[in-house]
Order: structure tokens, then C-alpha cells, then sequence
């Protein structure tokens, strides 16, 4: 056991991938002689050399494109996106190429690919800096989407990632790569299961990536005031591990979903029906959604308006409790 | 803001566009519409071994595919393919190139290169089973060498790039070659390929068949000046050649081949052709083809003048060319046949391969929809 910052934890997956299959490349802007701007791919480039670990021309098109074609050569790319809101230009290799290979040639071609997205808010970024694009790759028949939320997850999940045959969407919470923990490089747990980070009664938190952090200091709050919470973090966004958000459900009866994406469309959406579906009368309440707003990201010194905070969770739990809330207060202004 | 512009500027913004360098007018060519053998003296030793019998397996190639493209059409005109973009017109341009590739060779074609896969040995039912709508894709592109045809514009030629640079990281000689239309050019895609290409001195070849339309659209909306000389622009030298030219294009493409298999680098090939035809068979080129531009380039018919050539040569008899339209038509009632045969899609496999691993969420889905088909009496025994 080693305690590491969740950057570093990423970095040390990363390298123990280099070194275990010579068949892993690294793709990037900026992840050679800087060791990418956050530092994650620190040293390997000098490590493991430039054929391994490649500074890209700066297309993101043209980094996924070029990763397709070294994943038909039987390479298993590595792909950085340097932030979140610079993934966009490289949607259509995404979307259209990368998700829809091993479909479109039954299966004969194989796309191992794993992008690494630094994404969420939280940092006082300027604009493209910020952005939560999950649903848009849950959404892709093809792709896996997963995130972590610890050094833990970080290290371990990144190899998952990079040892899986279907390419995956590998977010990190951006603002908690400083955040340190202890990690342990042979452990060992499903990859797209997801993980009951605090046991709780009265109400189940499902949470990912940045705001795992965010809905456990909920909990805490909560329970100062005689609420016991389960805070459930998803880890993988495609698949969804409907089957432990339902036995959570079914114990609780009140489910409240968080994330910094927007809300329309977004994973709240699909937990919040599936888990109707699934235990509509286990439910004691309509299952409740405290995410970002349906707005463009917004300037910086702006972003605590925007993102879900522990507040606004407690807010959305006291409303999964049929108690006092933000809604009822407006219910109630709207009844004058 | 300002609002008169000085007699000295305008003066040196005319100077600037004088700077525009001539377009050349060099294309390769070694045969000329009439069939007439022009000499090259760079050229010619790149088909030095082509035989008279040599030369006439390319014409029998080129009579083939437009024989299998007259047949797809009427496939289609009968209801049999939902689509078909025919190749009228660039027999040259893809069996010229085609044959030029040894078998490790690599190909990342776009969706109209059916010569090219017919060169490369794909079964005639695989060829159109994406046009009938039984796959996504018709054969094992391991198999061949050839990726499946790809439909977004561009997209495959940073494919290329990306197999390329494996090649060599494996430390094997084999080329890549991305085939492109002129329309493709504009895309991102294609000039980020270019620029990583010459970035990783990737052995690519990129083969782009200025056919003259993008759909409705003339090659000048997409380039003021010729297509090859942009890659001079990205460190890549370039080729203009005759499109319509089998052997011109036989030998560019050797060239071009020959210096990714050295280790040289990318080269750029401009084979300059005109789709005869329509874009696809929903296409209508009366609304915007000139009748007159067309008749020009049917007078510089790839096939003709390689006839003209062998028949002067005395290599093509009267029973020559009979028996080649005769394997032509062989090769189309098989095609046809093929296609007939097809199977379609049985109605779970709209599950199968989305994933490489099991995915949850995928497999819940499929078995309600199974359980769906069975209570429909659409299922019977097995989930197939």
C-alpha cells in the first residue's frame, strides 16, 4: 500500500500498463517531455520511450483517428484528451468509428482504445475547462463509460480499462486528482460494478467521479441530524449497475441521483426511470435529481452557482423525505 | 476602425497574388486517350515488366468491374440493393492502383472502391452485401487487407495513418494506402492525416481520385488549384496522373508504394478522373452534370484506349475480347446469384457484436426483447 494523489494513482496504472503488454501506446498533446498538463503521464515518456509514449500533432480527431488505425494493428492505444470540452472535435472518430468498428466488421476487428478525459468543474477554469460530457458516450451503443473517484479506483480502473477489448471513455474528476489515498497495487473488483461507498437506511445517494466526494460529506451531515444515508458510487456510467442502485432502493425507498452535467437527458434521467421501473413500489417518493443546470457552463468565479454543492444535496434528500425543501418552499410560493 | 485602404497596400496585395506560382500542368501519362504510348522517361522504368499480357489482365480487370457495376445497378433499379455508387469512369484510377499493392499491403478505401476490392480478391457476395443491407460490412478486412468501406467522408485516411505508423513500430515494410475523393479533401480529417503523416514520416500512400464531383457539388468548391499541391504544403510530395491512365497509374502508384516499403515516407497521388455515372443510384446528375464536360472526358475512356493499344499491338483479338466480355458476364451472373442468396438478418442479431465483453445493460435488453419475440410466436427453438 502506497498512499498516492488520484493523478499520481492513474500515473502508476498507466506505467504498470506500459510495462506489462508492450502492446500499449500512449497518445497525446503534451504528455511526453511535460508529462501531460496535469502531470498524469509524468516520466513515461522517459521510461518507456517516444514509440510508447507519443506527443500528437494537436488534433483530437487525428489522435483517435490514428488510435483506430493502431488498434486495427493490434496496439492497444492510450488516448489524452487534455480537457474535457476539447473532446468535441473528435466526436465523429468516437461516435461513429471507434464505438461502431467491432459492430460494423462482426466482430472481426477489435477496438481496444481507453480515452482518458480530465473532466468536471471545480477548478476556476476558463470556459471548455470544465464540461461533463458522459451522457453524450453513455449514450453510444459500443463504448463503455466509467469514472473514479479515488486513487483506488483510479489505479486499478485504468488498467481494467486499457486490459478490456471494447474501448472506453475513462473520466477523471479533474479537481480530485490532488486528492490522496491509499492504494494497493494488486486489488482486485469487478469492472463496471458499482460500489456502496457508506451503508446507510433512509435514503440511497448515487453519485460518480467529483461528487462521490461531495454526496459522502451529505451523508455526514446528514446523519448529525439523525439521517442515515447509503452513498452508492456508480463507477461505471455504460453499464449501469442497476442491481446494486435497486437493492439499495428497495432497503431505502428514496433515491437521490447527483452530477455536475446538466440534467436534461443526463444519467439522473435513465437511473431515475430504470429504478422505477425496476422498484416502483418499493418507492416512497419520486426519485430526485440534483445536478448542473441546463446552462452552458458557466465563468468561474460563477461555477458555485452551478455545481451541486452539499447544500443543494441536502436539500434534494430533505425533498426525497417528503420534508421541507427548496420545491415544497416554491410549491408553496406558487399556492399565495 | 479603418475605412480607406492606402494605394501602397493595394499595390502590394496585387503583388502577392502575382506571387502565386503557374498551376503546372504536368499529369503522368503513358497512354494517351487514343492509346498511344507516351514516354516518361522517370515513369517508364516503374512498368518496364508489363507485359503486352500483363497489361491486357488489367484491361480484363477494368472490363469486369464495370460489368459488375452495370449489373449492381440494375440490382438496384430492381429492388434488390437499397444502393450502389458506381465507378463509371475510374476503372483505371482503382484497378491501376489496386494491382500495384503487394498482398501485406494495407487498404483504407472509402465507399465507392468496389475495383480495389474486387483486385484484392473479396468475394463478389461481399463486395455488395452492405449495399443490399444484409451487414454493416461484407468481409473480414484480415482476410484481404482491406478495411470495409468507409462511409463518413475522410474518416478513414487517419486510419491509415494510424496502421501505418503500427507498421513500422512492428518493424515490418508494409505500406497503408487511403483511398479519398476530391470532395474528402476539405474535410479536417484528411489534412490532419496528412499532417501526422509527415509528423510520423508514416508509410502512407494517399490515393485520392479527383473524380471532379462531390455529389452535385464541382471539384473547384473544393480547390482552387490542383489537389496535389496541397501535400507539398505538409512536407509530402505529390503526384498529378492521369486518372483514365491504367499503367500511369500503375506506375505512380509503384512510386509511391516503393518509397513507403523504403521507408520514405508518405507520398500524395492526385489521379485525375470523372465519375461517369451518378454519385449513387439516388442521384441525378441531369440537374447538374454539362453534357458537354461529360462527352469530353467520355472520349478519354480508360478502357477504350487500352483496347486501342492492344488491338494495334495485335494482342487483342476479336476472340480475346470476346471471351473477356464473356468472363465478364460470368462474373456478373455470380455476382447476382450471390446477392440473390444473401440471407437476411436473423432478428437477435441486431444484438450481436456491439460489445467485444459482455455489457449488462446490453444483455438485459436483448433477453426482454427475446422474451418479446417469443411471446409473438416470432421465435422459434433456438434464440436465433
Amino acid at each position: 500500500m502506497t498512499e498516492l494523489t488520484l493523478a499520481k494513482a492513474v500515473n502508476s496504472g498507466l506505467r504498470r500498463a506500459l510495462a506489462d503488454d508492450d502492446r500499449v501506446v500512449l497518445l497525446g498533446e503534451d504528455i511526453g517531455r511535460l508529462g501531460g498538463v496535469f502531470r498524469v503521464t509524468d516520466g513515461l515518456q522517459r521510461d518507456f520511450g517516444t514509440d510508447r509514449v507519443m506527443d500528437m500533432p494537436l488534433a483530437e480527431s487525428g489522435i483517435i483517428g490514428m488510435a483506430i488505425g493502431l488498434a486495427y494493428r493490434g496496439f492497444r492505444p492510450v488516448c489524452e484528451i487534455q480537457f474535457d470540452g476539447f473532446i468535441y472535435p473528435a466526436f465523429d472518430q468516437i461516435v461513429a468509428q471507434v464505438a461502431k468498428l467491432h459492430y460494423r466488421t462482426r466482430g472481426a476487428v477489435r477496438m481496444p482504445i481507453t480515452i482518458r478525459v480530465p473532466f468536471g468543474g471545480g477548478i476556476g477554469a476558463v470556459e471548455h475547462h470544465s464540461e461533463s460530457p458522459e451522457a453524450y458516450f453513455a449514450h453510444t451503443a459500443g463504448l463503455r463509460v466509467v469514472t473514479c473517484s479515488t486513487p483506488q479506483d483510479a489505479h486499478t480502473m485504468i488498467r481494467q480499462a486499457i486490459a478490456c477489448d471494447d474501448p472506453v471513455l475513462f473520466f477523471e474528476p479533474k479537481r480530485r486528482y490532488w486528492t490522496k489515498g491509499e492504494v494497493d497495487d494488486g486489488a482486485t473488483f469487478p469492472f463496471d460494478k458499482a460500489r456502496v461507498v457508506l451503508e446507510g437506511t433512509d435514503v440511497t445517494i448515487v453519485a460518480y467521479g467529483p461528487l462521490v466526494a461531495t454526496a459522502i460529506d451529505a451523508a455526514i451531515a446528514a446523519s448529525d441530524d439523525g439521517v442515515s444515508i447509503e452513498v452508492i458510487d456508480l463507477r461505471s456510467l455504460s453499464p449501469l449497475d442497476l442491481e446494486t442502485v435497486e437493492a439499495s432502493v428497495r432497503k431505502t425507498g428514496r433515491l437521490v441521483i447527483t452530477h455536475e452535467a446538466a440534467q436534461f437527458g443526463g444519467l439522473g434521467a435513465e437511473i431515475a426511470a430504470s429504478i422505477t421501473d425496476r422498484c416502483f413500489l418499493h418507492l416512497e417518493a419520486a426519485p430526485v435529481r440534483v445536478t448542473g443546470f441546463d446552462t452552458p457552463y458557466p465563468s468561474a468565479r460563477a461555477e458555485e452557482h452551478f455545481l451541486p454543492d452539499l447544500d443543494r444535496i441536502l436539500d434534494g434528500v430533505d425533498r426525497a423525505l417528503g420534508r421541507a425543501s427548496s420545491h415544497s418552499a416554491a410549491l408553496l410560493e406558487g399556492a399565495r | 476602425m479603418r475605412t480607406t485602404v492606402s494605394t501602397e497596400h493595394a499595390v502590394s496585395d496585387e503583388r502577392l497574388e502575382a506571387e502565386l506560382p503557374a498551376p503546372p500542368d504536368a499529369l503522368v501519362q503513358l497512354l494517351d486517350p487514343q492509346g498511344r504510348r507516351q514516354s516518361d522517361p522517370l515513369y517508364d522504368p516503374f512498368v518496364s515488366d508489363v507485359s503486352d499480357d500483363d497489361l491486357a489482365a488489367l484491361y480484363e480487370d477494368m472490363v469486369v468491374v464495370r460489368r459488375i457495376d452495370v449489373e449492381a445497378t440494375a440490382l438496384q433499379r430492381q429492388g434488390q440493393l437499397g444502393l450502389w455508387p458506381p465507378l463509371l469512369g475510374q476503372e483505371a484510377a482503382q484497378v491501376g492502383s489496386a494491382r500495384a499493392l503487394r498482398a501485406d499491403d494495407f487498404v483504407f478505401s472509402s465507399y465507392r472502391e468496389n475495383a480495389v476490392a474486387y483486385c484484392r480478391c473479396v468475394a463478389l457476395p461481399a463486395i455488395v452485401e452492405v449495399w443490399r443491407g444484409t451487414a454493416q460490412s461484407g468481409w473480414n478486412p484480415y482476410d484481404v487487407n482491406m478495411a470495409t468501406p468507409q462511409i463518413v467522408i475522410g474518416a478513414q485516411t487517419l486510419h491509415a495513418v494510424g496502421y501505418a505508423v503500427g507498421c513500422r513500430h512492428d518493424g515490418v515494410d508494409t505500406a497503408t494506402v487511403t483511398y479519398f475523393g476530391d470532395g474528402a479533401t476539405t474535410q479536417g480529417d484528411v489534412n490532419e492525416a496528412m499532417v501526422f503523416a509527415a509528423s510520423f514520416g508514416a508509410p502512407v500512400v494517399f490515393f485520392c481520385q479527383n473524380n471532379q464531383w462531390a455529389i452535385s457539388e464541382p471539384v473547384g468548391l473544393q480547390a482552387q488549384r490542383p489537389i496535389a499541391e496541397r501535400a507539398p504544403g505538409f512536407g509530402i510530395p505529390s503526384i498529378r496522373v492521369d486518372g483514365n491512365d491504367v499503367l500511369a497509374v500503375l506506375a505512380a502508384t509503384r512510386r509511391a508504394l516503393e518509397r513507403a516499403h523504403r521507408g520514405d515516407g508518405p507520398t500524395f497521388i492526385e489521379a485525375v478522373t470523372y465519375r461517369m455515372g451518378p454519385h449513387t443510384t439516388s442521384d441525378d446528375p441531369s440537374r447538374y452534370v454539362d453534357p458537354v464536360q461529360k462527352a469530353e472526358w467520355a472520349a478519354k475512356d480508360p478502357i477504350t484506349r487500352v483496347e486501342a493499344y492492344l488491338r494495334e499491338r495485335g494482342v487483342l483479338t476479336e476472340a480475346r475480347a470476346a471471351s473477356v466480355a464473356a468472363k465478364a458476364d460470368e462474373v456478373a451472373a455470380e455476382f447476382r446469384a450471390g446477392c440473390l442468396a444473401l440471407p437476411n438478418p436473423a432478428p437477435l442479431s441486431v444484438f450481436e457484436h456491439v460489445y467485444a465483453e459482455p455489457h449488462a445493460g446490453l444483455e438485459r435488453q436483448r433477453a426482454q426483447q427475446e422474451a418479446y419475440l417469443r411471446s409473438i410466436g416470432e421465435l422459434e427453438g433456438g434464440a436465433e
